[in-house]
């Protein structure tokens, strides 16, 4: 009998793998209470290295073209039919349902990104306008992106929860520091090796794993942060008032996949000019 | 060249009639105070008291925002789009018809010059509610899906630096939307808002559809706290706007703030320079500069300095300093004694801190609250007069030697407002235009303002839009929340 060689599951920082610095890993167990992995256990400092990654990155992406950032979304959705095996297989390790389920749920995650991927060079359109103003000026608006997000993703849905936040975050430009599931992290860390292979900018999105109350007050107060999506943690009146001290642009979400989600975080950015001769 | 002396030209004030006391305009009605407490309004100019208004308290509050409550839910959602469309369109028109009358006593109460309350203040008041009236029946076009919905009661807090202005801004997209409003106006600048509340019985808007009620912080807290409002509108301070975020938490209510700024004015080297001198002059002293978006940095490339210096002072001696009623008076009165206190000590630590302050020579009047415009050269980044929002005619000049820096320059504050941009090279614009972390962008000019177009700042100058299509949407569930 071949012994299996299991997967250390390790943080995702500015494009590589390392583990906590902490030194710490916590146990994750199936639902029978069997043992499935040990991934590490993010600090404060993990945290604030990924927003430093995620800074750097920004500039790159957010002045990537828009059809650069799409075909690159697409590959992500490309990298990750290729893996869907591994990703059902995680999903049925973790939650216990089957694995047609499980694969749902894979498939669903690769439609998010190719929906995604397309509307990296449209949402502009849709959304910025010339501006029909009372005298001689040109004047137009356009969405840009914020800056660094903060996401803490669903609890429940492993790998589609996280997408659901994450494919629009980085559509629009902007690069994200994203807390996984506690009790589901390995759909995350390995959508790390997805997103590692698919020509996305090292640093663009940094994937954590740990204890999500202990990393959420850290994401919600740190001033390098521009907007946080709070769609996977309940009580969030307290990281509201964290948040506050840069006024960050905070949001949940209802509807699983809109346009809206991409624009939550842009800011809206007009340009006047003189027209004459 | 010598300065041109003119005759005085004072604008006549009979055409305002102020009252002596002022009640809280609740439910379609003018109704005495709960708190029995009035306070003074006075004319920053002359230090002369205008008028007494009410204190309003949190039994008040409570009694403006159930008006507001009753008449969204018994009038104004059963309103037709197109006839709420036609009460904004008399709004506008009578704001119009009044419109000198609004002018005189905004810039009594401000104490802002009448060429810039009328021709600016007042005409883009009414402008935004003749902009937003056309709005209210075709908001199923305006990109937010083919059901937006009203909020509801929107509690809305507006500065005293444009009155009435504000006020449009505030209250015409909100009723455009079918939102009923509380709102309060500054403590030292509530006349306007009251007038406007009989603009409202004139255009026979129902009943409660919008309640001013006039007050201090202590009112604007109540009204931010009151558990049956459904979105707050703040336009004042970042300090305020921070503490507003906080006190929503709770409720997760959406919210509208715009907050301060330290605008940078960017002068490049190839900048057509006569033009340059008279935006940057606009950019930071128009309104005293008791503007958010202000031009309040000026970033100079060093080549071209101290030629810039010369023009701009020169330019500056020719500012006419006085009554703000007069029609040729280019810089009124500052708002209110406090504000005055603050620009003395902030600019009183531009001088501690090593920069050299530089005030145009003008003899300012005896009464009232006064500051000569005013520029400070050698300025750094680290100085207080860099970093923090003055809201005075104060201007801080910084010096940068390739765009580059520029940029670093503009960006480096926790605001993200305003940016001008001066050159005449167009590709150099749209580089410099997406650099800059602002929500505003003048290049080749500098404060201007439209109903048609969206203003709002980046990072902690706010959250949302306020005008033009984008600025419906924070009037409206939209996309995420909805379902």
């Amino acid at each position: 009998m071949r012994l299996d060689v299991k997967k250390t599951y390790k943080l995702f920082i500015g494009g590589a793998f390392p583990r906590s610095e902490s030194g710490r890993s916590y146990e994750i167990k199936n639902k029978r209470g069997q043992f499935i992995a040990n991934p590490a256990q993010a600090s404060r400092k993990d945290l604030r290295d990924a927003v430093l990654a995620a800074k750097n990155a920004h500039p790159g992406w957010s002045g990537a073209t828009a059809f650069n950032r799409g075909q690159i979304l697409y590959r992500i959705a490309e990298m990750l039919e290729g893996r869907t095996s591994q990703f059902v297989d995680e999903i049925v390790a973790t939650t216990g349902v089957t694995s047609s389920v499980a694969k749902q749920e894979v498939s669903a995650a690769i439609d998010r990104w190719v929906w995604y991927a397309g509307w990296c060079d449209k949402i502009t359109s849709v959304s910025g306008n010339n501006n029909p103003i009372a005298g001689p000026y040109y004047n137009f608006t356009i969405p840009e992106s914020l800056g660094v997000i903060g996401i803490v993703a669903e609890e429940k849905d492993s790998l589609i929860g996280l997408v659901r936040s994450l494919a629009p975050i980085i559509a629009g430009g902007n690069t994200s520091v994203l807390i996984a599931s506690q009790s589901r992290p390995l759909a995350a860390v390995t959508l790390a090796e997805v997103l590692a292979t698919s020509d996305l900018p090292a640093g663009v999105v940094n994937i954590l794993t740990g204890i999500k109350t202990e990393l959420a007050p850290w994401l919600a107060s740190h001033m390098e942060i521009d907007g946080l999506d709070l769609s996977g943690i309940d009580s969030i009146a307290e990281l509201r008032v964290s948040g506050a001290e840069n006024l960050k642009r905070i949001h949940t979400f209802e509807k699983d996949v809109s346009p809206e989600r991409i624009l939550a975080f842009m800011e809206y950015k007009t340009i006047w000019h003189p027209v004459g001769i | 060249m010598n300065k041109f002396e003119y005759a005085p030209a004072p604008e006549s004030r009979s055409v305002v009639k102020i009252q002596k006391d002022y009640d809280l305009f609740i439910g379609g009605k003018f109704v005495s105070a709960n708190s029995n407490k009035r306070f003074t309004t006075i004319n920053p100019a002359t230090e002369e008291i205008l008028s007494k208004v009410s204190l309003a308290n949190g039994k008040d509050v409570d009694r403006a925002v159930k008006a507001a409550r009753t008449a969204l839910n018994k009038t104004w959602a059963k309103t037709k789009p197109k006839e709420r469309a036609k009460y904004l369109y008399r709004i506008a028109r009578i704001l119009q018809e009044r419109a000198r009358e609004f002018a005189v006593l905004e810039s009594l109460d401000n104490g802002k010059p009448i060429r810039e309350s009328r021709d600016v203040d007042i005409p883009l008041a009414a402008a935004h509610f003749f902009y937003h009236a056309g709005w209210a029946d075709k908001l199923e076009y305006a990109g937010f899906g083919d059901r937006p919905r009203p909020h509801g009661v929107v509690g809305q807090i507006i500065p005293w630096n444009f009155p009435l202005l504000m006020l449009s801004w505030k209250i015409a997209p909100a009723l455009a939307t079918g939102n009923t409003v509380v709102l309060k106006p500054a403590e030292t600048t509530p006349l306007t808002a009251l007038l406007f509340a009989e603009v409202c019985q004139q255009a026979e808007l129902p009943d409660g559809v919008v309640n001013i009620i006039t007050g201090d912080g202590s009112t604007g807290a109540a009204l931010v706290n009151h558990k049956d409002i459904d979105k707050v509108a703040f336009t004042g301070s970042t300090e305020v706007g921070k503490l507003i975020a906080c006190s929503i938490a709770e409720r997760g209510i959406p919210a509208t703030l715009e907050l301060g700024g330290k605008g940078a004015n960017i002068v490049f080297d190839d900048a057509p320079i006569d033009e340059a001198v008279e935006g940057i002059v606009n950019g930071i002293f128009f309104n005293q500069g008791h503007v958010c978006c202000a031009g309040s940095r000026l970033l100079l490339q060093e080549n071209i300095a101290d030629e810039f210096l010369i023009r701009l002072k020169d330019r500056m001696t020719k500012i006419r300093v006085g009554d703000p009623l007069d029609k040729n008076t280019d810089l009124g009165a500052i708002n209110s004694s406090a504000q005055l206190a603050k620009i003395k000590e902030i600019s009183d630590s531009g001088d501690k801190e090593g920069a050299t302050l530089w005030s145009a020579p003008c003899s300012l009047p005896a009464k009232g609250f006064w500051y000569p415009p005013t520029i400070f050269t050698g300025v750094t980044q680290a100085h207080r007069i860099a970093r923090e929002e003055i809201f005075g005619p104060v201007l801080s000049i910084l010096t940068f030697r390739t765009p580059r820096e520029a940029i670093e320059k503009a960006n480096n504050t926790p605001y993200g407002l305003s940016a001008g941009i001066w050159t005449e090279k167009g590709s150099k614009i749209l580089w410099a235009a997406q650099q800059l972390k602002a929500g505003v962008i003048w290049a080749n000019t500098f404060n201007k303002f439209d109903p048609a177009s969206p203003f709002g700042g980046y990072k902690e100058s706010g959250w949302g839009r306020e005008g033009g299509r984008h600025g419906l949407g924070a009037y409206l569930k939209i996309g995420k929340g909805a379902k």
